[in-house]
């Protein structure tokens, strides 16, 4: 156990240099450095201190240890836009992106599980066959255009939804989110939707199979020749089994959906960092997003070495997979 | 996809004749009727996007041709020049109809060359993953791994926000993101027909590596290779449309059918819908179609489900 997560620690801090390398590189090899970290509206002899100031005049090694030495304390330079720390700008937007990611991925359980519950045990009634075709329709819909779509319909001619922005927030338990109000609610609804339709699918398809796999399994058979309760039997003998792969698969999918928060903030003007890059990618705004990318890496090294750490605990075997 | 077509059209041609892999195959997949409309839809659907400049009313890029005082009518009006916008113009006086097809052509032929380029990078890797194994392998296998640990949607906006958009870069986002995939399934299955006696016998005969690899395994993970591609393709004209809606992906010179979405988005709010909805359409169309014989490929490629 000690030396696979010894393994697995040294493995992602190899990502994470590896990542900031080919940024760095990205950044000031294929790019001219003075255009891509320099203001370009600053003067000539701004241009020649922020040169010295950011060592641009130095050996490329020496830069590389620079820029490190920089990002390690957390100093990734300041915005052009904002004027303030490209750092603090992406972490506070992060909870933004969060709160949209969390309440996809709720959605994506309380909506996919017992859809795909319901199609796992009455396979051929028209309810399940529906569900399974839109499931189809949600992995090839391109999740852009759906939201695009609901803008057009909930929010321009029924007028029922906001399409832009967060909403009212509210502070409870020391977490200042929209999901407390009910302004804030009725702007999350959308987007998290959006973000959530490809999840849903899937959870849905997945639940479906493990519930057709499960019923025919002995365990089913015994609890429903022990007399018990048909609602027992689905929802303690069934359901705990296969909530297994899905709780899994949802793990892995939170960062997919961090990452997909990109697009469904950009439509839906959610001011979280995935907006923030796009946002400062169109404006040139270089810090931002060197630092957005060195966060995103960070969270997602972190994310996969959290989620192969706990599938070592639960499933003894991917360690022993390890020792081939 | 013109291939099968044309092998298609050469087996209806020869008449009945023997029972070929082929004709097996082909008899399989039309089995199902959906994936049979399917691909009746995805070659009308290249077909028109291949043929567009013959027939459209109008080159939506050719300046002479286009009427600004045309802009953002709704679908059915008629134009200065006597013909009819059946799906309408966009902001700069556009024919839709004419526009979403040139946007095809390109959404197409990125899709369709960065799949093939990602197939033809990632079997010759995968490859020599399965042949060469040991330490070679661990560490190909490794970084595939690591790279699969990250959404494709990731690598590819990383890629984009330091080298910045374009035809090429985009080309290059999508293949490093694809390749992963081919190299993985490549190495699977040619570690299954490494094993296997005519290897070794190319082995005995003392043929090279490179013949043995290239011209004795690879033809025998066929199968699983054009399953994944036709996967892959839909992914990559997806994604390459999702990035340029971003502004990441092609510049306004190569107006792909995200682009064309993107650029109606700013009229969706004053209720000018036809803008974004129809290249949508013809871009779920695609995706659709492309999933679907996806699909049937996969399930008569299978040799556990041969029936």
């Amino acid at each position: 156990m000690t030396a696979f997560m010894i393994r697995r620690l040294l493995q992602s801090a190899a990502v994470v240099f590896v990542m900031s390398v080919i940024v760095f590189f990205g950044v000031n090899v294929v790019g001219d450095p003075v255009d891509m970290l320099i203001n370009p509206e600053a003067d000539q002899e701004d241009i020649e201190n922020a040169i010295k100031a950011l060592g641009l005049d130095r050996p490329i090694g020496e830069q590389y240890l620079h820029f490190a030495k920089n990002a390690l304390t957390g100093n990734l330079g300041k915005s052009f836009i904002f004027g303030e720390p490209a750092l603090m700008l992406i972490l506070q937007r992060m909870p933004a992106t969060m709160e949209l990611a969390f309440a996809a991925l709720m959605m994506a359980i309380f909506l996919g599980i017992p859809l795909g519950l319901y199609a796992g045990l009455k396979p051929e009634s028209p309810v399940s066959r529906t569900v399974m075709a839109s499931s189809i329709l949600g992995f090839s819909l391109p999740t852009f255009w759906v939201g695009l779509m609901m803008i057009m319909v909930f929010a321009v001619i029924l007028g029922w939804l906001p399409s832009t922005g967060r909403g009212e927030t509210a502070t409870f338990l020391g977490i200042t989110s929209s999901l407390f109000t009910l302004n804030g609610l009725s702007h999350i609804l959308m987007p998290a939707l959006n973000l959530a339709l490809l999840k849903i699918s899937l959870v849905i398809r997945i639940t479906r199979a493990g519930t057709r796999e499960a019923i025919h399994q002995d365990y089913i058979k015994f609890a429903r020749a022990k007399g018990l309760s048909q609602r027992r039997v689905i929802f303690v003998h069934l359901l705990k089994n296969i909530l297994i792969p899905v709780v899994t698969v949802l793990g892995l999918e939170f960062g997919n959906l961090v990452a997909f928060s990109v697009v469904t903030e950009t439509i839906f003007a959610w001011p979280g960092m995935g907006k923030l890059l796009i946002d400062s990618i169109q404006q040139l705004d270089r810090p931002v997003i060197v630092a957005y990318l060195i966060i995103i890496v960070l969270l997602f090294v972190l994310l996969n070495l959290i989620v192969d750490i706990l599938y070592s605990i639960l499933d003894p075997r991917v360690r022993l997979g390890e020792k081939r | 996809m013109a291939a099968i077509e044309e092998r298609l059209s050469a087996v209806e041609q020869s008449g009945k004749g023997a029972e070929t892999p082929f004709r097996r195959f082909m008899s399989d997949f039309l089995d199902s009727r959906v994936a049979t409309a399917a691909l009746v839809t995805l070659a009308a659907i290249v077909l028109l996007a291949v043929l567009a400049p013959l027939y459209v009313p109008q080159n939506p890029y050719d300046l002479a041709q286009v009427d600004v005082l045309d802009a953002r009518l709704p679908p059915g009006s008629k134009s200065y020049q006597g013909y009819t916008f059946w799906l309408g113009t966009d902001g700069a006086g556009r024919d839709l109809f004419s526009a979403i097809l040139y946007g095809l052509r390109i959404s197409l032929s990125v899709g369709v060359m960065s799949g093939f380029i990602a197939l033809v990078i990632g079997s010759a890797v995968g490859l020599v993953a399965a042949y060469a194994g040991g330490r070679t392998e661990n560490f190909i296998m490794r970084v595939v791994d690591i790279q699969l640990s990250f959404p494709a949607i990731l690598i590819a906006l990383m890629l984009l926000a330091v080298f910045g958009k374009g035809v090429d870069k985009i080309m290059i986002a999508l293949v490093t993101v694809q390749w992963a995939y081919y190299a993985r399934t490549v190495r699977g299955s040619a570690l299954v027909e490494g094993g296997k006696e005519y290897v070794e016998a190319a082995r005995c005969l003392g043929l090279s590596h490179a013949r043995i690899l290239f011209r004795h395994i690879l033809p025998n993970c066929m199968a699983p290779l054009i399953v994944v591609g036709t996967v892959q393709t839909a992914h990559a004209i997806a994604l390459e449309a999702t990035l340029s809606f971003l502004g990441v992906g092609l510049p306004q010179t190569e107006p792909s059918l995200g682009l064309l979405i993107s650029n109606g988005f700013e009229y969706m709010l004053s209720g000018r819908y036809w803008i974004s909805f129809f290249p949508g359409v013809a871009l779920l169309i695609t995706i659709v179609s492309i999933n679907l014989v996806g699909d049937q490929l996969r399930d008569v490629l299978n040799p556990r489900l041969q029936r």
